[in-house]
């Protein structure tokens, strides 16, 4: 059984949010998967835009909410994949989304609101979890095998 | 020319059958009988719906049409952007429909076919600035005809409709929240809570992230939610509604346009339509909106999109291949030269 490590940040602005996306992105390699809780307005979404950045995606895409669409591809030396659950209910639907293959592929996978799912994620699973303790700020914890 | 139109991209299974210039049947499984069988549920997104949707949705355009398959003289289908699973549905009965009946299959952008809607109902001269709001999207476009589209700006975080469709869950508004938030806006004070208006000075780029965390905040400090409801709903709309007006009225007015088009679901917002109108009134500005099947996704707009493609003499191998990705820039180098 490998040790579980977590590392617990404060962040005090959606800046500071998307910076600790940007540094984990340094240490991601092709076929990780991070998956993201925190409630409506917590920053996930920030926190992507951050991992894309450190990833080396293209700038002038922007990433954006997948709530309604569901998955977003982005290309680049490592790609992302951006998914979300907020809409789904039934775990047949987040396999049917073909979350493995998006999870084996080629790139880095970024999921919100996965603890709906949790138990289709892997030990390897890099978990970030986000709590709102004030008006911007955020407790930011980064849960991963060491 | 009738041409059958599909749409499986998204959360709606829609056909459509469409004449150069009338719209003879369209038919969308979620708001028809079709999908009376599945009522009460809570509509998800699965290529399995669309697949138990997909026959009764292409029989009941039949019939309201009135022809049969092989009366239809091309097959047009929503080809991306999406999900695949999604998309193959439609993909699947459109190659098999052009296949057995010898017609020719076009794809077709669903951006494009909201961007465009309302062409499937009236003429509207070029150029004209296009703004598309839907649970998915927000884009500013100057459309200069078919398939020259120029992307002015877009959201960079959620979109509109999405944040319509959360704040009603933070207001505890059955989903979907923007139908919702309309009605209960009207009996709420618009200027009740001065909720923020995100980069409203701000070029041609949209944020609604920021407002939709506000209208949380808000909620979370009061201490009864059912006397404030509808005053929060009412401001949270106004705050979006006054973004829109004014970045689309900016675009008109930079680029010299005399005509605004608006499409996407949350075109059919009420306050939306109305100030958008009084706006494009005071500054000369010819404001279209879709009729409301028009909006929301369905497949008419499809099948309109194909015809012109078609009438440009564009069709599509008969292994079209759906696309996840593709942003309306792809469409012109691909399909109009």
């Amino acid at each position: 059984m490998k040790d579980q490590e977590e590392e617990v940040h404060v962040s005090e602005s959606p800046e500071d949010t998307r910076e600790l996306g940007r540094e984990l992105a340094k240490r991601l390699k092709p076929g990780d998967v991070v998956a993201l809780e925190g409630g409506l307005g917590a920053g996930k979404t920030l926190f992507v835009q951050g991992l894309a950045a450190g990833l080396g995606t293209d700038p002038g895409i922007p990433v954006t909410s997948p709530s309604y669409t569901l998955v977003h591809e982005y290309p680049g030396p490592v790609p992302l994949f951006h998914l979300d659950f907020y809409r789904l209910t039934r775990k047949e639907s987040v396999l049917e989304l073909g979350v493995e293959e998006y999870f084996d592929g080629g790139g880095v996978s970024a999921v919100e609101w996965a603890e709906k799912f949790a138990e289709l994620f892997g030990p390897e699973t890099i978990w970030v979890k986000i709590e709102r303790n004030a008006e911007e700020r955020r407790r930011i914890t980064i849960s991963t095998i060491a | 020319m009738k041409v059958l139109g599909i749409e499986t991209s998204c959360d709606e299974t829609a056909v459509a059958v469409k004449e150069e210039s009338r719209i003879l049947a369209s038919v969308v499984a979620s708001q028809d009988e079709v999908h009376a069988p599945f009522g009460g549920v809570v509509p998800e997104l699965a290529g399995r719906r669309h697949l138990e949707l997909i026959l009764p949705t292409l029989r009941a355009a039949l019939d309201r049409a009135g022809i049969s398959p092989d009366q239809a003289d091309a097959i047009a289908v929503t080809s991306g952007p999406g999900l695949v699973v999604c998309l193959l549905v439609g993909l699947s009965l459109a190659r098999a429909l052009a296949y057995a009946f010898r017609l020719p299959l076009v794809g077709v952008n669903h951006l494009e076919g909201h961007l465009m809607a309302i062409l499937a109902e009236k003429e509207i001269p070029f150029p004209f600035v296009g703004l598309v709001v839907s649970g998915g999207h927000t884009s500013l476009y100057i459309v200069e005809g078919w398939g020259r589209y120029r992307l002015l700006g877009q959201t960079l975080d959620d979109a509109a409709g999405e944040a319509f469709d959360k704040v009603a869950k933070l207001l505890g508004l059955p989903y979907p929240g923007g139908r919702e938030i309309d009605a209960l806006a009207r009996t709420g004070d618009p200027a009740a809570v001065a909720f923020p208006r995100s980069l409203l000075k701000d070029g041609f780029k949209f944020s609604f992230s920021g407002l939709k965390t506000a209208v949380l905040r808000r909620v979370e400090q009061l201490r009864d939610l059912d006397s404030a409801r509808a005053d929060i709903a009412a401001s949270f709309q106004e705050a979006v509604v006054e973004v829109l007006v004014a970045k689309a009225l900016r675009a008109a007015r930079e680029f010299r346009l005399p005509r605004l088009v608006v499409s996407g679901g949350v075109a059919a917002n009420s306050r939306l339509r109305e100030n958008m109108l009084a706006a494009g009134q005071n500054a000369g500005l010819a404001v279209h909106f879709p009729s409301l099947g028009l909006c929301t996704d369905n497949a008419a707009m499809i099948a309109h999109a194909g015809l012109e493609r078609l009438q440009r003499g564009l069709a599509d191998p008969a292994d079209l291949m759906p696309r996840a990705v593709w942003p309306l820039s792809g469409v012109r180098s691909s399909h109009f030269t």
